[in-house]
């Protein structure tokens, strides 16, 4: 219990060096990866602990003034105490990748190299049409179905004229 | 044999002002803000406290009024801390999401009291930017 109220008004990272005696049994070593992380998250503003935490003398002197009126520091002072606290701010964090370019080219990329497997396929594996793509054929099948009269009210003869011989316009 | 035309009632019909409704009271808005006004007011505030409260605040569904705010940069002000007043700025600017007219108008409520303390917005700092 005194033990980890001392650690808390130690406050920062600095306890990762500390050890815990409990119940004078032994001592457990705290190791890094228990302790409280920095991160910068939307939904969370204050993070558990702050960025730096090893201040060098320059940074001590700035949080010593921080306890006076705010208003005697400059700009680049009130900078400072914000990246001491935070790593990025939400501008930074929210910015966005580039990583959509290369998902599109990617895309693109393998698209082609999917039509460059179509067009090696169509040479080289798959055997010639049947004959009945022939345009003499076709031909012939058109007029076979002419003189049967196919679908001859709404469809396909309907759209032939029998007196001039041509299609409708 | 005829089949019987009545029928019948597992559960009687409920009239409107008798359904199963939770019987919780809700908090009104001005409770909610007066919660939080007091959380923040909390002379001896520590710094976990803060945290606690600013990012719990934070993860509601709403952007905090100014006199919550207010409160929040007040506490930041007793623990010496400025850089999360700062934060805590950023944050409700970013909260407003797309509602751009909501973070000026906190700004204009809140310029009393950030020019009181000596808080500098984002803006100021250019760190809005990148």
């Amino acid at each position: 219990m005194l033990a980890t109220r001392a650690i808390s008004l130690v406050g920062k990272r600095a306890i990762s060096t500390s050890i815990c005696v409990r119940g004078g049994h032994g001592v457990a070593k705290v190791d890094d990866y228990a302790l409280p992380a920095y991160f910068d998250r939307r939904e969370n503003p204050l993070p558990d602990v702050q960025f730096v935490t090893e201040l060098s003398a320059e940074q001590k002197s700035l949080k010593e003034k921080e306890k006076g009126s705010w208003a005697t520091l400059s700009n680049e002072e009130k900078i400072a105490l914000y990246r001491i606290s935070f790593k990025q701010s939400f501008a930074e964090m929210n910015e966005g990748t580039k990583e959509w370019k290369s998902v599109i080219a990617g895309m693109f990329f393998f698209i082609g190299m999917t039509g460059l497997v179509v067009l090696w396929q169509r040479k080289f594996v798959y055997g010639p049409v049947p004959p009945t793509f022939e345009s003499e054929w076709k031909e012939k099948e058109v007029q076979r179905m002419l003189d049967m009269r196919i679908n001859p009210v709404e469809g396909f003869s309907a759209k032939w004229d029998y007196e001039n011989k041509e299609w409708k316009k | 044999m005829q089949a019987s035309t009545e029928t019948v009632f597992l559960y009687p019909p409920t009239p409107l002002s008798a359904r199963c409704y939770s019987h919780a009271k809700v908090e009104t808005d001005e409770e909610f803000d007066a919660r939080w006004v007091t959380y923040f007011s909390k002379p001896d505030i520590d710094a976990w406290e803060l945290k606690k409260g600013m990012n719990t605040l934070i993860g509601y569904d709403l952007v905090p009024e100014p006199k919550i705010l207010d409160s929040a940069l007040r506490a930041c002000r007793r623990l010496n801390d400025l850089a999360s007043a700062i934060r805590i700025l950023e944050a409700v600017k970013d909260k407003s999401g797309p509602h751009k007219d909501i973070y000026p108008y906190l700004i204009q409520e809140l310029q009393p009291t950030l020019t009181e303390l000596g808080i500098s917005t984002p803006e100021d700092l250019g760190m809005d930017i990148l």
